[in-house]
Formats: C-alpha cells, sequence, structure tokens
C-alpha cells in the first residue's frame, strides 16, 4: 500500500502533446479512476506510473520516494493489461507464478529441468507454489490450474490475469481498461469483484477507463480527463452532482446531461439570475435527467413535444424537442401516467440542481438558481 | 461412376444424408477434376514412374530393361558412397539448419524496430535467397581461392596460413556448409521478422511489470516460447532445402576431395547421368523423398500436439 505522487507529468509523441502537465495524488490505499474519452492520455499516463513509458518532464513519487530513474521492474507495482497479456504457452498456474519466479529465483535456478535441482530451489519452488495456490483460490480459479490461456474465457483470463498481479504483494495495483473486452454483463459483475477485491487487499488501485459507469461505482475518487489534462478531481458524487467543466458534466451520467443555451430572459425565467455573469446573453445551462419534471405547458418557460419513449422498466425516459437542437430527456416513474408521442409539456426544472457555465464550457458558480 | 455412387441409399440414410442426385454428382466431379488431374499428372504419376524404375535395371537410353525388385536397394545398402553421402547429407544439413536459423534469429532481433535503415538491411540480407546458387557459387570459388581469394588474404591479416579450403578434406563441407547459410539464413530472417511483430508488445510489458530482469529473461519468457511455431517451420523448410543442396557442390567440389562432399543428390546426380545407372539413381530418389517425408511428418504431428495443447 503506497501513496503515489504525480507531479507536473508532460509528454509528448512527436510533436503531438499527450500529457500537459497533470498533477495528481492518490492516497494509500485509494481506488482511483482515471476515467476519459479515448486518447485523453490516460493509458500514457498509467504507463509512465508504471515505468513502461518515460515522461518527458515532471516527477513520480511511490510512497515518498523519486521512481523515475527506476525501470518498471524495480517500482515493485503490479498491472493488469486491457487484453490481459498472459503468456500463451504457459499454464494458469505458470502465467500466476511468473513474477515470484523472476524475483525470487536466480538465474540459474530458473533453468528448465536443471534448476529445481540446485541449492535452496525446492523450497523456493514449493513456497511459489503455494503462494500460486492461495491466490488461485481465492479467485475461484483452481480447478483451471492446468489449463493453458488459450482454452479459456474472457473472464476466466481476465481473473488469472488479477492473479497473476496480485500474487505478489505490490505496493499499487495499476489497471488498464481490464473490463474492455468482456461482454456487458460480465462487466458488470467483475466491476464489484474488483471493487471488494480492493476492499480486501487495501492497496492503492489506478484504474483506468473510459466507461464512466466503472469509474463511477469502483472508485474513491475520479480524475476525469480530456486531451491531456485533468479536468477534475473528486469523488463520484462530487463529480457528478458539482461538475467544474461542461465537459466533465456531459462525460459522466448516463443518459447524459440535458444542455440548453440560454440568453438572459431565459434564464431569468429559469430561476437563474444571471446578471452576475459575465456574458449573460451566453450561457449554457445543464441539468440532469432527474432534476427536470414535466408539468402543464402553459405558463412554463421551457415546453417541448414529446419525440420518443424509451422505457428501462426502472425508468421512463421522455425525449423533448425543445428549441435547443438535441431533445431534452426527462426521468419518469414508468408507472406514473405516462405521455404520449407528440403531446407537448412544459418542463420544471429544480433550480438548485441547474448548473450554469460560460460559453466556453466553464462553470459559473457564482451564478446559481433562486432556489439554491 | 455416377451410378456407383448413386447406389447403397441405406449407408447415406445412417450418415443422415439425403441421396444426392445425378446432377450434383456430375457436377462435383467437374469441380474436383481439373486439381485432380494436375494433381496426379505433376506429383502421383511421376513418383509412380520413379518408384517403378527403382525396381528395374533400366540404363539411360537403353532399349531393354527388367524388373529386378528391391535389388537396386539392396546394392545401396551395401554402398559405402551411398552411406558415405548420407553422413555428409546430414551433417551438412545440421550445420547449415543449426547456421540459418540461429543467424536468421539473431538478425532478425537485430532488426527489429532498428529505424530507418531497417527496410535496407533486410533487402541485403535477403538477397542471396534470390541469387542464382549456381553463379554464386562462381563468387565464393574466387573468394576461397588458395592464391587471390579474399579469405585467405583477410584471414592472412590476423596471421592464418593460407588454405585450400575447397579442396582440403577437412575444410570443404565446412566451407559449403558456410555458403549454404549464408545463402539460407536471408530466409529464416524474413519469417523470424514476420514471427516478432507479431508477438502482442503488451506481453513485454507484462514480462517488464512481472520483474524479468534481463533481456535474456524477457527472450526466454516472451520471444522464444512464441516463436516456436515460426522456428518448427524455419528448421523444417531449411532442413528440407538443405537435403537438396546440389548446386554449390555440381559447381565446386564434384563430390570431391576424396567424396568429402558427396552429398545425396550429388550422388544421386552422378548415378543418373555420369554413370546412366537411371534404376539406381531412382531408388536413391526414393530414399530420398522418404526422407522428405519424415521431416514433413514430424512437423505435422508436432504442430497437431501444439494445437491440441492449446
Amino acid at each position: 500500500m503506497a501513496r503515489i505522487e504525480i507531479d507536473g507529468i508532460e509528454k509528448r509523441f512527436g510533436r503531438t502533446p499527450v500529457l500537459r502537465g497533470i498533477d495528481l495524488d492518490v492516497a494509500a490505499g485509494e481506488f482511483l479512476s482515471l476515467v476519459g474519452p479515448s486518447g485523453c492520455g490516460k493509458s500514457t499516463l498509467l504507463r509512465i506510473v508504471a515505468g513502461l513509458t518515460r515522461e518527458d518532464r515532471g516527477a513520480i513519487r511511490l510512497a515518498g520516494e523519486d521512481v523515475d530513474h527506476l525501470a518498471a521492474r524495480d517500482r515493485d507495482l503490479a498491472m493488469v493489461f486491457q487484453n490481459y497479456a498472459l503468456y500463451p504457452h504457459l499454464t494458469v498456474a505458470e502465467n500466476i507464478a511468473v513474477p515470484l519466479v523472476m524475483r525470487r529465483l536466480t538465474t540459474a535456478q530458473r533453468l528448465p529441468l536443471v534448476g529445481r535441482h540446485l541449492s535452496g530451489s525446492r523450497a523456493a519452488h514449493a513456497a511459489i507454489a503455494a503462494d500460486v495456490a492461495r491466490v488461485a483460490e481465492t479467485l475461484g480459479i483452481a480447478a483451471l490450474a492446468n489449463r493453458r490461456p488459450g482454452e479459456l474465457s474472457g473472464g476466466q483470463r481476465q481473473r488469472i490475469a488479477l492473479g497473476r498481479a496480485m500474487v505478489r504483494r505490490p505496493k499499487a495495483f495499476l489497471m488498464d481498461e481490464p473490463l474492455s473486452n468482456l461482454d456487458a454483463k460480465l462487466r458488470v459483475e467483475m466491476r464489484s469483484e474488483i471493487a471488494s477485491l480492493h476492499r480486501r487487499l487495501e492497496t492503492t488501485f489506478v484504474y483506468v477507463t473510459h466507461d464512466q459507469a466503472e469509474a463511477m461505482t469502483m472508485s474513491d475518487r475520479i480524475a476525469v480527463m480530456m486531451d491531456g489534462a485533468v479536468l477534475q478531481v473528486g469523488t463520484p458524487d462530487a463529480v457528478y452532482a458539482d461538475p467544474d467543466d461542461l465537459r466533465v458534466a456531459e462525460f459522466v451520467g448516463s443518459p447524459k446531461i440535458n444542455v440548453i443555451t440560454a440568453d438572459a430572459a431565459l434564464a431569468a425565467a429559469l430561476g437563474v439570475d444571471a446578471t452576475r455573469a459575465p456574458d449573460p446573453d451566453g450561457l449554457r445551462l445543464a441539468f440532469r435527467t432527474e432534476a427536470v419534471r414535466l408539468v402543464d405547458p402553459t405558463g412554463a418557460a421551457l415546453a417541448g413535444r414529446v419525440v420518443h419513449l424509451e422505457n428501462f422498466g426502472s425508468d421512463l425516459m421522455v425525449h423533448l424537442a425543445v428549441a435547443a437542437a438535441v431533445p431534452i430527456v426527462v426521468r419518469r416513474d414508468p408507472h406514473d401516467p405516462r405521455p404520449r408521442i407528440g403531446e407537448t409539456w412544459g418542463l420544471s426544472i429544480r433550480p438548485d440542481r441547474l448548473l450554469v457555465f460560460d460559453a466556453a464550457g466553464r462553470r459559473l458558480r457564482s451564478v446559481v438558481g433562486r432556489g439554491a | 461412376m455416377t451410378e456407383m455412387s448413386v447406389s447403397a441409399p441405406a449407408d447415406r440414410s445412417i450418415a443422415g444424408e439425403r441421396p444426392r442426385r445425378p446432377h450434383e454428382e456430375r457436377a462435383a466431379w467437374g469441380l474436383v477434376g481439373p486439381a485432380a488431374t494436375l494433381i496426379g499428372l505433376i506429383l502421383v504419376v511421376p513418383l509412380i514412374v520413379v518408384v517403378a524404375l527403382s525396381l528395374t535395371d533400366y540404363q539411360l537410353g537403353a532399349k531393354a530393361w527388367r524388373f529386378v525388385g528391391f535389388a537396386n536397394y539392396a546394392d545401396l545398402a551395401g554402398d559405402p558412397v551411398f552411406w558415405r553421402s548420407i553422413a555428409n547429407t546430414a551433417l551438412y544439413a545440421v550445420a547449415v539448419v543449426a547456421g540459418s536459423t540461429g543467424l536468421g534469429l539473431a538478425v532478425a532481433l537485430a532488426l527489429q524496430g532498428s529505424g530507418a535503415l531497417a527496410p535496407v538491411w533486410r533487402t541485403i540480407f535477403f538477397l542471396p535467397v534470390m541469387a542464382s546458387l549456381v553463379a554464386m557459387a562462381i563468387v565464393w570459388e574466387f573468394m576461397l581461392h588458395p592464391t587471390f581469394g579474399l579469405v585467405n588474404a583477410v584471414l592472412g591479416l590476423v596471421g592464418v596460413a593460407p588454405m585450400n579450403w575447397l579442396q582440403n578434406g577437412a575444410t570443404a563441407l565446412p566451407a559449403l556448409a558456410v555458403i549454404g547459410v549464408w545463402q539460407q539464413f536471408g530466409f529464416a530472417m524474413v519469417l523470424f521478422l514476420a514471427g516478432l511483430s507479431g508477438i502482442p508488445t503488451s506481453l513485454y510489458d507484462a514480462a517488464e511489470m512481472d520483474g524479468a530482469p534481463s533481456a535474456w529473461a524477457r527472450f526466454r519468457l516472451v520471444t522464444w516460447p512464441l516463436l516456436a511455431p515460426v522456428t518448427l517451420f524455419v528448421v523444417v523448410i531449411s532442413t528440407i532445402r538443405s537435403f537438396q543442396v546440389f548446386d554449390t557442390v555440381h559447381a565446386l567440389t564434384k563430390g570431391g576431395p576424396n567424396k568429402v562432399t558427396e552429398v545425396l543428390l550429388y550422388t544421386m546426380y552422378a548415378e543418373g547421368f555420369e554413370f546412366f545407372r537411371t534404376g539406381r539413381a531412382a531408388a536413391i530418389a526414393v530414399v530420398f523423398v522418404a526422407a522428405m517425408l519424415v521431416v514433413t511428418l514430424t512437423k505435422v504431428l508436432l504442430v497437431e500436439k501444439r494445437i491440441h495443447a492449446r
């Protein structure tokens, strides 16, 4: 368990800047997710922490110590890769044993056939076998010990990759989109499994994903990255309810947050006092689907025509066409009376849940709804 | 033919197939026909002819011949030159397979991701594979020439006495093997480069994270095992090609001195076209084909085993 300090990391590939000065502090034992669209630099950042890629500028500290001069193998970290990166010619047990074999045995002891008969080798091999068996037991893959990765399903391979990372007690776990090659159902299952693994191991996890749902459901904190920069770091609740940037608001949460452009008059009608905004007529107002209700259109500040209904069983999503190009989505209980397609409804937005951004997408915290 | 295959409907019903109609039958034969004819004309018929010839005392140009059973094979079994040429061929093959596989892998590893000049080097190393070996043999003859050869000149700089490489019983076969390696390693290199590019880089990352302490450890953990199918293929192909060695022997040593470079195909050539003992040459050819078949079957079995292991 170790604290990871990421300090002013910059990286370019050729002339393209990939990371533009990243600062992050991951507390010891914390589960931090790096989340962002593909190409935002999150995987590169993880590889820099791991030591697999060299940064151009900045520093990484593990447990308070500078590790920039250390090769990946000397940083005492474990990594789980998107494609699992299992050795196809080794059995499950041998795969899990590799980190121990590489670290506990000498070059001579690793030799095939001869190695086992060298002094001290027998005991070392037995200890490794015991550790591997313990990890395989924990992950429920003991029965697969003698199979090869090629014979196994994606979920089983995922577990083996986790086992290989767990078998040593590393300072931290780095995970690079470990669930994105699994089918949707398994992904949800593994989500809770990895979260409970984190609770049991009490080790620092840095988890890279492009799936905001994974980040929201598993993490202690989320760092939302875009275009090589961290836009916001915070708990899932904070990032969801109180985003600093419109891009964060749009990236996090499903279905996507509603955004409308508003001039001062519309803003005032919705209960926002725009007079303190630098540009009162160029506002962007955002609100979650659960922060808006359907009301009688007469006298409503905003009204729209129902164009589409999505029934999820637990929720009913009502899509309404308003003046804005993108329809507004309203979350409703499916047991409530259902609006019909073609009907016109008014929209009532909770002023305290109304997020105000300027035209560039920066949050205007001083401009808030009257109900707040 | 068609009638024959329409009959026995009982067997078909067991297999759960509906009886085929005559026109489907004809179409099937029509589709298989051209390929079957080609295979027959190009491979099967000549093979049968060679096997048949090996059982006769036919001599090139002779009007009469008679069936001698396995006499040619019995003769070969008692002929020290034949055994000598088998041993020489095997020795040559082991040296060339080991040399060209090892050198090909080493060069491929060195060239892998070595930057802008890699394609140039790759082409240069592949040139001997494309060159005519007889023409190249003449170049090698000059290089190895005892008085004005480049090899002796270079070795002279470090104080090695000049040698007649191709006419010395101790060096003639090794010299041919060196030429063989020179000619073949580019082929191995290209295959290894393809194999290397097929190894996912994430495995090297994993090896690094797992603490593989050295480049050698990473090679043992990732590169070597993942190249195994390519290596097997390279070994089989270069074994077959080494067994086929003929051009350099014919151009440079003619089996000499004192039969130290007598190899299987050269013996066959001499029997067939110098001594005109076609029957006996055919027997050598059959032995040769049998040997190649063993090599190929070994490869197939190994590959099958690998597939089942996965």
